[in-house]
């Protein structure tokens, strides 16, 4: 089966021309608090694609009742019963996960890219339209996350997933000539690394 | 003419007239009027009470439901995690073994001490006492598990935990190159003072107490380690003061009400010989 071009536009458009982070600029309060090593980035990003996908899902099935006056109040009710529920599972089922994702999660909630898309695709979109929406936005988003933790990581501790990739020997501690760079640690860091992002990313895309 | 409904899909202003205006009065929107429907009207307020108080209550009852329902797995799962972490505070390897075994094997007794617990464990034939610790990190509470030798002095392991501290800094507590420094240290002085182990940078010096190395760039988790472990070892102080040196005689000298520096091994043996 061919997708047609809306669909792959719905689906592969928030990847790189629309994505959510560097073209929309959403999401960047929890890009800072995630990017300092790897797999929270990457838990972070698989949880946020779910919770987007399964809303956008929700409130795509009950857009024609929703009150146009309390439409953001139920949009959040949806979002913050789906977190709740996901949290509680997690807890009873993948105990580890639960507490390797701690805060993260609840920080799920108050993500704009969820609300944004809410609001901008699901409120006047099909069920299937808006599926493929949150999937493409949430993998947008998650892409942006890995590659800024992927920098932060190794510039900030010499590891990738927690395994050692600059090796010991190199460190002055132990006799070399190479420092993990303190900066990378900060969340500050992150925004300028996002703002490369964008750089490149308009400066390959131009209009 | 017969007046119809319209609708800003903006702001939710009902404009009523013949014909759809070009811009919304109220948001001045433009193009953005709809016109009502028929039957249901999704913009009336007794529907938007309504709306709002059915999902509420759906919610909540279904978030209730769930929390029922799961509540005893995630105690277990709770529970599971303590012994866990009571296991590596005794570098304890549970890879290859079920821990909840491993853990009933080893933990052979749990003491009350002023409402905190210390889990007394028996390894290879020797007494290790695990003290429960709880404190403040940077972002949240930090907690751990302290074992000590039968003099309850010597560290023998120690075990710690987070709820939020920063990922590659204050949550490097946890890893074992933070926590193995800790083995062997003297939490009391030369004049047997509870004084805990002091968490320094790499250069200062503790007075009158061992240290260990802070983690670089994480100085208020590594503050709050230390305050921790303060803190945690006075509210411990009265047991370990008691010097006796067997897990029969810290229960026995836990039923003698004696002040706790005359509890003494003459004591102990009496008990352990009726």
């Amino acid at each position: 089966m061919a997708l047609s071009q809306k669909t792959k536009d719905t689906l592969l458009g928030p990847l790189n021309l629309n994505n959510p982070v560097v073209v929309q600029v959403l999401g960047i309060c929890s890009a800072l608090a995630v990017t300092v090593q790897l797999k929270p980035a990457l838990v972070m990003g698989i949880a946020v694609t779910i919770i987007v996908a399964m809303s956008n899902v929700i409130i795509s099935l009950i857009r024609k009742t929703i009150p146009m006056r309390i439409r953001i109040i139920v949009q959040l009710v949806v979002v913050a019963a789906l977190v709740t529920l996901v949290s509680e599972i997690l807890k009873a089922f993948a105990y580890d996960i639960a507490m390797q994702l701690s805060v993260y999660i609840g920080l799920i909630i108050t993500n704009c890219i969820l609300m944004g898309r809410l609001e901008a695709f699901a409120m006047t979109n099909k069920v299937w339209d808006s599926f493929l929406d949150g999937l493409g936005n949430g993998f947008g988003y998650a892409i942006i996350l890995v590659i800024v933790a992927f920098f932060r990581e190794l510039l900030g501790s010499g590891t990738l997933l927690g395994f050692r990739v600059i090796p010991e020997s190199w460190y002055i501690a132990n006799g070399g000539v190479y420092e993990n760079c303190g900066m990378m640690m900060m969340p500050a860091m992150a925004l300028i690394l996002v703002g490369c992002i964008i750089w490149a990313h308009r400066g390959l895309n131009k209009d | 003419m017969a007046e119809k409904k319209y609708v800003c899909s903006v702001c939710g202003y009902v404009y009523t007239g013949d014909k759809a205006p070009e811009e919304c009065p109220q948001c001045h929107q433009k193009g953005v009027f709809v016109e009502e429907k028929k039957g249901l009207n999704t913009n009336g307020n007794l529907y938007t009470f309504a709306y709002a108080t059915v999902i509420v209550v759906l919610v909540a009852v279904l978030l209730a439901v769930v929390s029922q329902v799961l509540s005893p797995r995630q105690q277990a799962n709770v529970l599971l995690d303590q012994q866990k972490q009571i296991l590596v505070a005794l570098n304890q390897d549970y890879s290859e073994t079920d821990p909840a075994a491993l853990y009933q094997r080893l933990v052979v007794d749990t003491l009350d001490v002023n409402g905190a617990p210390v889990f007394v464990a028996n390894i290879e034939g020797e007494t290790k006492f695990v003290l429960k610790l709880h404190g403040a990190g940077l972002w949240g509470g930090i907690g751990g598990y302290l074992a000590l030798d039968a003099d309850k002095n010597t560290i023998f392991g120690v075990n710690f935990n987070h709820e939020s501290e920063t990922p590659g800094l204050g949550a490097e507590i946890v890893t074992e190159k933070f926590r193995h420094q800790f083995n062997g240290k003297h939490i009391k002085n030369a004049d047997g003072e509870v004084v805990s182990v002091a968490v320094l940078k790499s250069g200062k010096l503790a007075e009158g107490q061992e240290q260990v190395d802070a983690i670089s760039g994480a100085t208020i988790t590594s503050t709050g380690v230390s305050d921790m472990l303060l803190s945690n070892l006075g509210e411990y102080a009265d047991f370990l003061n008691k010097m006796c040196n067997k897990p029969c005689q810290a229960t026995c000298c836990e039923a003698e009400e004696v002040a706790p520096a005359t509890c003494c091994e003459e004591a102990c043996e009496q008990t352990e010989g009726e």
